[in-house]
């Protein structure tokens, strides 16, 4: 077990250095982010109130998200070092957990700037909000690089990943929301936590038939 | 090692390989030879495990771990050095004294100056030494090597011919190349493939 988690580690590591060096997603991420909330704080009219606001976050966040989710398997698509991954005698569900991991990482950056440029913009952020936050980057990351290894292996994969993902993102953004807005946000957490369970082993279970033929 | 019974693999509508029977031993050196779209590539992928076939039987008698694939690509990351690249490898592939390993085959592919650079800013001859440092870091039983002299000059060419000359009992190889005249006699079987 604890080879597994080693094989995770220096492949998740590996694409932290990897994005260090090229710089190719997270800055893209970043000013996506937050010129996607800007924008919306000038489309939205004054008096908007802040469910509208919570909603505009979500939708930021999520196609914030995509960004990273579309290069998430770019260097082993475009270097084809996916075989190399394939031909390591590791357990291939350690190449999905690095790569969540890697993903889980780079949202987390970019809602570290998100958050606070929403409180700047629309409505102060609360625990609840940060804790949603917190577990819809769970189930996008697991769902998220489940469905990028599966696009990367298709000829139109940009535009694959957002038909596969947005339906799957849906009660991410129903958990977020809630666990925003409603007056029982623990309800809310709960719902996502179970998703996160719930994709989480799936993804897990199915990236060997996902990644080979 | 290799045991196949009328293989056969198609994309879509396309054959490309059909009715390949073939025996290789342990110990084995085959060279595959046809022209471009024969189906080289495929044949080595399918020994590899990367693809399945579509059409007959194919054992091969060995673990994953102990299969070592040089294919068209390097399979490294550009944006890591050699050094961080084969040390993922020797991770990845549990290898014991995975520095000391590392750092001989840098000096022996004369990747060792340029170890610490990123790999993206290699020539592709050294992509190639560095591509073949990652096929043999974890001593491979089977060998599968899919033209292994592009890009190599006379001095990777000399170094590759030396690892290939190095075929025992526990190491079979497989080889396809257009150049098979630079193979001279190493080779015990030959496969020669046609398109379709």
């Amino acid at each position: 077990m604890s080879g597994y988690f080693s094989d995770v580690a220096a492949l998740a590591r590996k694409d932290l250095v990897v994005e260090l060096r090229s710089r190719d997603t997270v800055p893209a991420m970043l000013l996506f982010v937050v010129g996607a909330l800007v924008v919306f704080h000038f489309a939205l009219a004054e008096d908007s109130s802040r469910l509208a606001a919570a909603g505009m976050l979500w939708i930021a966040l999520l196609f914030t998200a995509l960004l990273a989710l579309v290069r998430a398997f770019v260097a082993e698509r475009d270097e084809a070092v996916i075989d190399g991954l394939l031909l390591a005698p590791c357990d291939r569900s350690a190449i999905w957990l690095g790569k969540t991991l890697s993903v889980f990482a780079f949202l987390a950056l970019a809602e570290a700037v998100a958050l606070p440029a929403f409180a700047l913009f629309y409505d102060p952020v609360s625990w609840e909000l940060i804790a949603g936050v917190a577990l819809a980057n769970v189930g996008i990351a697991t769902v998220g690089t489940l469905l990028g290894a599966m696009a990367a292996a298709a000829r139109a994969r940009e535009l694959l990943l957002p038909l596969l993902f947005m339906p799957l993102a849906i009660p991410i953004v129903v958990g977020g929301v809630g666990a925003t807005l409603a007056d029982d946000p623990a309800r809310y957490l709960g719902f996502l936590a179970l998703y996160d369970v719930i994709f989480a082993i799936l993804s897990w279970a199915s990236f060997e038939y996902v990644v080979t033929e | 090692m290799i045991h196949a019974r009328g293989l056969g693999r198609r994309f879509g509508e396309k054959r490309v390989l059909n009715g390949i029977d073939l025996d290789v031993d342990a110990g084995e050196f085959l060279l595959v030879t046809g022209p471009n779209g024969s189906g080289k590539t495929t044949l080595l992928r399918l020994f590899a495990g990367l693809i399945v076939p579509t059409g007959g039987e194919l054992e091969v008698r060995t673990d994953r771990a102990r299969i070592g694939f040089l294919g068209h690509e390097p399979l490294v990351y550009r944006e890591l050095t050699p050094l961080e690249n084969l040390d993922l490898y020797g991770r990845l592939y549990r290898i014991p004294e995975r520095r000391e390993r590392i750092g001989m085959l840098l000096e022996r592919f004369g990747l060792w100056e340029a170890r610490r650079e990123q790999t993206a800013a290699l020539s592709r001859g050294m992509l190639q030494r560095l591509a073949l440092c990652r096929t043999l870091l974890h001593e491979p039983e089977l060998l599968l090597c899919d033209e292994p002299f592009s890009a190599l000059d006379a001095a990777g060419a000399d170094l590759l011919l030396d690892e290939l000359s190095r075929r025992n009992a526990r190491r079979t190889i497989v080889v396809s190349s257009h150049q098979p005249e630079r193979l001279a006699d190493r080779p015990t079987r030959l496969l020669s493939l046609a398109p379709g």
